[in-house]
């Protein structure tokens, strides 16, 4: 046993004498406290990396599923968009011009459904133990986000393939998955927080994601849509995502400054909304999930 | 010592009951909006500033004010529903109260999150980080114990085996491992939690003393009267969810069972339906030779019967129950989740267990019936003490003479024959 009396023990940033906390009830739109999130920044790490390591168990292929996805679709849609009736693809070869959007939708179709089920099946923990519940919605992002890392793979392999070249460009890259993050997790907070009292959410989700994916240009260009339209597509922050993903990785750049830059603070403003929601809602998440007295 | 630990003050917490028995669906939102509009906005903006005066509301506890100093081991007493999980889930932050405040000084840990987070499919090594992390340990700090934690759980050989071929020993001792090297300032102890394996629950007590020793502070739920009385100097005792004593153990135990000596046997209780849980018990009826009453005769026959209600409809409750003396010494157990299964031909929505335990061949004393109810899988509703009755003396055997009371707590009808 450890003899220092609990000193070694203390989370860094509290001083060897331990300190005093105050348990209260929370008033207002409380602050946001990152700091308290960084603490538990290791158990978000601990709970994706749960979650990669069970996913593919008992799997015959494993973790091939992360690429098979991706490519049957992108497949089904070249055969559809591609040679059926041509969809005009801004000068890029077709499969490449969908795979490079089809990720980080699928990234954000993952994390908004996983993270609204996930404070539900991690139910027995938010019920014993105290840890900031915005951990769990971080988590799934950072398992899809392994998936994603995974995936793009694919893009480079494609990318060989055609003997595609990313211009300078490609220095956006990490804006564009910031963005990526940025909307799924903001999104993602909204829905979960909602589904812990209005199993509703659950329900829909399904419908939501086919029905966001139509209004995402996935297997469009942007500057194909009639100008009556323009306004839906510009309030989805997924747009954004999409139209910066082509810009960074196949050089086409976005045409209608105002549907990205209307999107793109959408996206920003859904993140935080969306942390300030889940931070409100999270207080009584214990009392609506139950767990004995 | 000396220097205070945990400052309560005036905390307390309400819930509304109903509130989580069934989760809101959109169709009752809209129905209240369209009734009260505003009172739906205003709650959904500001929940927890409301404090509800409505019936369907209770407080679990309420007003509590008290000190505890560093290094103290503390017994919470109390009876079912009196508030004393509901303290120890806001002590370590699982719930927020809705009055008041509580100062505690330093890290809490608790023993009612054993083996919480426990993946199946993942081995005793991987579980062993997952768990420590989510029970609030640093990875750096894991490393340094990660040899004791083993050690300690006797494990060795199966480090690297997926925790769902271990076996329930083995599981255990790893999930308990993991939660004694924790050494948080503050623990909290809930038997409930702990029920069943007596090797565990000891093992429970020992890592208690030994942390009471290193001078940290410890909370401990319990109704075993004589181990609180062991183990801690002083307690609170809660009484719907107030505090009314808070001094020695001894004087607490004594009101409290002065407390239910006064109270007047009744042959029927109605029990509070549980704030979370389906199905649970409506009420608990005791019956001998034919009629309800709750004074036996020393071999009198006993029944239980238990009036059930559930959410959703079930085939399969299930229901165990434990007679134990007042001081929380259990006499006997039995359960129909191990004797055989009975089911209902149609699921129920409500329904009446008859317990036929037969002549009981209890001494005279007053003892207390536990019920543990639920479905084939899990508790939903554990009423500790949910109902209590006398044993009087009686010749039974007609012999003009009886075994003295402190011989045991029961007699067996033996057949003796002379060979």
């Amino acid at each position: 046993m450890n003899t220092e009396a609990g000193s070694l023990s203390l989370p860094p940033g509290t001083s060897a004498i331990a300190s005093w906390s105050r348990i209260q009830p929370s008033r207002g739109w409380a602050a946001f406290n990152f700091k308290e999130l960084w603490q538990y920044r290791e158990l978000a790490y601990f709970l994706a990396w749960r979650d990669v390591k069970v996913r593919y168990k008992q799997t015959l292929i494993g973790v091939s599923w992360v690429l098979l996805q991706p490519l049957a679709m992108m497949s089904a849609f070249w055969l559809i968009f591609g040679r059926i009736t041509p969809v005009p693809s801004e000068n890029v070869p077709y499969p490449l011009y969908v795979l490079v959007a089809l990720i980080p939708w699928q990234f954000f179709s993952r994390v908004i459904s996983e993270s609204t089920n996930s404070l539900i099946t991690d139910q027995r923990l938010i019920t014993r133990v105290f840890f900031p519940r915005l951990v769990v919605p971080i988590a799934t992002a950072l398992t899809a986000l392994v998936d994603f890392g995974l995936a793009m793979c694919l893009v480079a392999f494609l990318m060989i393939w055609f003997g595609f070249v990313p211009g300078v460009a490609l220095g956006l890259l990490p804006v564009a998955i910031l963005f990526m993050m940025a909307a799924s997790l903001g999104v993602g907070a909204w829905l979960s927080a909602l589904n812990v009292e209005y199993r509703d959410v659950m329900h829909a989700i399904p419908f939501l994601v086919q029905f966001w994916f139509v209004v995402t240009p996935v297997l469009y260009a942007t500057s194909l849509l009639p100008d009556s339209w323009r306004w839906v597509f510009s309030l989805n922050p997924m747009t954004i995502v999409v139209e910066l993903f082509r810009w960074s990785l196949l050089s086409t750049a976005p045409t209608d400054f105002c549907i990205s830059a209307i999107s793109a603070s959408v996206a920003i403003v859904a993140l935080f909304s969306g942390l300030i929601w889940f931070r409100r809602r999270e207080r009584s998440f214990v009392d609506s999930l139950g767990g004995g007295v | 010592m000396g220097e205070v630990a945990i400052r309560a003050n005036g905390l307390g917490k309400q819930y509304r009951i109903g509130e989580c028995q069934k989760y809101k669906a959109l169709r009752d939102i809209l129905t209240d909006t369209m009734f009260s509009p505003f009172r739906m906005i205003r709650e959904m903006v500001t929940p927890s500033e409301r404090v509800d005066s409505r019936a369907d509301s209770i407080w679990a506890l309420k007003d509590l004010s008290f000190e505890i100093n560093q290094g103290e081991v503390v017994g919470v007493i109390g009876r079912n529903g009196a508030g004393k999980s509901t303290l120890l889930k806001i002590l370590s932050r699982i719930t927020e109260p809705t009055q008041g405040y509580v100062d505690v000084c330093g890290r809490v840990g608790s023993l009612l999150e054993v083996g919480t987070g426990f993946h199946p499919e993942l081995t005793g090594r991987e579980n062993i980080y997952l768990n420590g992390s989510i029970i609030g340990m640093r990875k750096g700090e894991i490393d340094r114990k990660f040899d004791e934690i083993v050690a300690f759980a006797e494990i060795e050989q199966f480090l690297d085996t997926p925790v769902k071929f271990y076996s329930t020993g083995m599981y255990m001792r790893l999930a308990f491992s993991v939660a004694a090297h924790l050494e948080p300032e503050i623990l909290l102890v809930d038997e409930v939690l702990a029920v069943g394996d007596t090797a565990f629950q000891k093992k429970c007590l020992g890592r208690m003393g030994e942390v009471a020793k290193e001078g940290r502070t410890v909370l401990f739920v319990s109704h075993n009267l004589p181990i609180l009385r062991s183990l801690c100097p002083t307690s609170l005792l809660l009484q719907k969810g107030h505090l009314v004593r808070a001094s020695t153990t001894e004087e607490c135990v004594a009101h409290y069972l002065d407390e239910s000596r006064n109270a007047k046997l009744l042959a029927s209780v109605d029990l509070q339906r549980p704030i979370y849980g389906s199905p649970w018990i409506k009420s608990v009826t005791l019956t001998s030779k034919g009629s309800p009453t709750s004074t036996l005769q020393m071999g009198d026959d006993l029944s239980i019967g238990v009036h059930f209600a559930s959410v959703s409809p079930i085939r399969h409750p299930r229901l165990g129950l434990v007679i134990s003396t007042r001081e929380g010494e259990r006499v006997l157990c039995a359960s129909n989740r191990f004797q055989y299964s009975l089911t209902y031909s149609e699921p129920v929505h409500e329904g009446f267990i008859h317990c036929d335990l037969g002549m009981v061949p209890l001494m005279a004393n007053r003892y207390v019936i536990s019920l543990y109810f639920g479905d084939r899988f899990d508790d939903s509703h554990v009423a500790e003490n949910a109902i209590e009755f006398d044993v009087n003396e009686h010749d039974c055997w007609g012999q003009g003479q009886l075994p003295p009371a402190r011989a045991s707590h029961l007699w067996w009808p033996t057949k003796f024959s002379f060979q």
